[in-house]
């Protein structure tokens, strides 16, 4: 029984220490410092790393210690010698196989609980990207630890801040789990900047496992426009605007005049889509239920046209413009371009 | 011959996402006493999904709703089957000691193994946690393929094809049963299936038979400033430094 239930400590330090108990056998190296070690997960696509995943490295950074970036795909050599050059960055991991390209969750997870336990990892973080969110549960499940969502702050090696309740509510979690896994949130911590470092580059451990799930197809919506959840400025619409020919008539030659990203509105928004903070959020007949307000309302300015001087976004906006968007968004687009 | 479909839908009981929720005085929650809760609205499009395949008349031999929580959760429940689910299982969970994601995969799992189960549909996500991680936890427990934040699900035969939502597009993955699916907004409306009718269709006269005279506003919070025209906006914005 004793040798079963073991402590999570002893299991930290199992995890912790696991490369040296293969090479040294010795068991006093489980006396050695607590200090964090993080596994940064940096996503490739395509030949280049996804530079939003760098928020990864930003957080490790909070956390002190070591951390070391984990790249896997096809021709990863270029990426990761791009990654070497991030600045905090002391280690990158490679793995080099085809089969982890599309970032498939069913082969990916256990690559990563593989690399984990090798690396001896006190943290593993990657991006609350669609990549990060379908992967780091999974992993989590395999390594028995409840991972933490979102992550908008780090407060200690152990301690986290994040959202819930659709950002109404912000919880700080303690974890007692030996790893963490945290996903976290692009607009709370910037990408790390590709500069001088100079992390020397692994090989890591490829399990191969069996990929039950085959990728088919994708459709990616081509935008010259700035990225939603990282720009400077979004407009938006809502049903103010009755129809998605109008939308199309009015919204794009307002980001354009502003050099904004365009946010559609659905029906739950901020549940499906990304939440942003631009400097300027610029919205467009939408009324402002809670749901939406909760995506927009780390915006640093707020505006907002609406017919109706009572809608609640009218409570949240530093500037309101009562009235007809029909009119108003036209006016406006040519007035910013003049 | 294709495999009979024994699918379960896990549902969790939420504060109504309309409702606006309110933190603890002393820091420790959020005020859920006397609050309007619900069906978390992913897991009603995942109910609405299972009861989709077998109106298509795909070979659905059973659909079961599962909740793990207080005794309240009986209604959310029942809810689910009155969407069509053909019978429940609570498990029984004390209100403040809620379970965690892990928690809850891990329990589903030895549901999905007694109740062999061979497609599992979750939401997304809950929206009082908004974690978003059980539906992924599930499928590693159980080593079964996954995919997330489905927009399309098509079966022929034991294959499942799934288009989901990924970041700036969809993407398509294929897949054989058992299978974990979780739900996104796009994937089922539930108001498609409402009949539009007007109250002309049943002959009814809707003349008023009372007049309105005035409708005031109720007192209001203050907005934060208003301005005139599109010059007002732009200036002060100028001056925010927003533009």
């Amino acid at each position: 029984m004793y040798a079963i239930r073991r402590t999570a400590t002893q299991r930290l330090s199992a995890l912790t220490h696991s490369s040296h108990f293969l090479s040294t056998q010795s068991r006093f190296t489980t006396q050695r410092s607590r200090l964090a070690s993080t596994l940064a997960i940096l996503e490739q696509r395509e030949g280049g790393l996804n530079s939003a995943s760098l928020g990864a490295v930003t957080a490790g950074a909070k956390l002190g210690g070591s951390i070391h970036g984990f790249i896997a795909g096809k021709n990863v050599k270029p990426i990761a010698e791009e990654a070497s050059k991030v600045s905090g960055l002391e280690k990158i991991i490679t793995v080099e196989n085809e089969a982890y390209d599309r970032g498939l969750a069913e082969n990916w997870a256990p690559l990563l609980v593989e690399n984990i336990k090798k690396g001896g990892y006190t943290h593993v973080i990657v991006g609350h990207s669609a990549f990060g969110k379908n992967l780091l549960p999974r992993v989590a499940a395999l390594l028995d630890v409840q991972q933490i969502s979102d992550v908008m702050s780090i407060e200690g090696e152990d301690t986290f801040v994040r959202p819930i309740y659709a950002g109404n509510a912000i919880l700080t979690v303690q974890s007692t789990d030996p790893i963490k896994l945290l996903t976290v949130r692009q607009t709370s911590f910037p990408p790390a900047e590709i500069a001088d470092g100079s992390a020397t580059i692994e090989e890591g451990t490829d399990p191969s496992a069996p990929q039950p799930t085959q990728w088919v197809s994708e459709n990616l919506t081509k935008s010259d426009r700035p990225e939603l959840a990282t720009a400077g400025k979004v407009v938006s619409g809502g049903r103010g605007l009755k129809s998605k020919e109008e939308f199309d008539r009015l919204m794009p030659p307002l980001a354009d005049a502003l050099g904004a990203a365009i946010g559609a509105m659905r029906r739950c928004r901020q549940w499906t889509g990304k939440n942003v903070a631009p400097q300027l959020y610029l919205c467009a007949g939408i009324s402002g239920a809670i749901q939406h307000l909760a995506g927009m309302k780390d915006s640093k300015v707020i505006a907002c046209i609406n017919k109706d001087g009572d809608a609640p976004i009218f409570g949240v906006a530093d500037v309101g413009l009562v009235g007809d968007l029909f009119e108003v968004v036209p006016e406006l687009t040519e007035k910013l371009k003049a | 011959m294709s495999t009979k479909l024994r699918i379960l839908v896990p549902v969790k009981r939420v504060i109504d996402y309309a409702v606006k929720p309110r933190v603890k005085a002393d820091k420790t929650g959020v005020e859920t006493s006397g609050v309007k809760h619900s069906l978390n609205p992913f897991d009603e499009l995942s109910i609405e999904e299972a009861v989709r395949l077998r109106e298509r008349k795909l070979p659905v031999e059973e659909i079961v709703a599962v909740s793990a929580g207080p005794a309240k959760c009986a209604d959310t429940l029942r809810t689910a089957m009155a969407m069509g689910a053909d019978r429940s299982i609570h498990i029984d969970v004390p209100e403040d000691k809620p379970l965690e994601p892990l928690g809850v995969a891990k329990v589903l799992k030895a549901i999905a193994e007694q109740e062999k189960s061979n497609l599992i549909f979750l939401g997304k996500q809950a929206i009082d946690d908004d974690s978003g991680q059980t539906g992924q936890m599930l499928a590693g427990l159980l080593d079964w393929p996954q995919a997330t934040q489905a927009s399309e699900v098509t079966l022929s035969g034991d294959d499942i094809t799934v288009e989901r939502e990924v970041d700036g597009g969809t993407e398509t993955l294929k897949a054989k049963l058992p299978m974990i699916i979780t739900t996104d907004l796009r994937l089922n409306e539930l108001d498609m299936r409402l009949e539009k009718k007007t109250l002309k269709d049943y002959g009814i006269d809707d003349t008023p038979r009372l007049k309105t005279i005035k409708v005031e506003e109720p007192p209001q919070r203050k907005g934060g400033g208003k301005v005139e025209d599109v010059d007002g906006m732009i200036s002060k914005l100028k001056e925010l430094g927003a533009l």
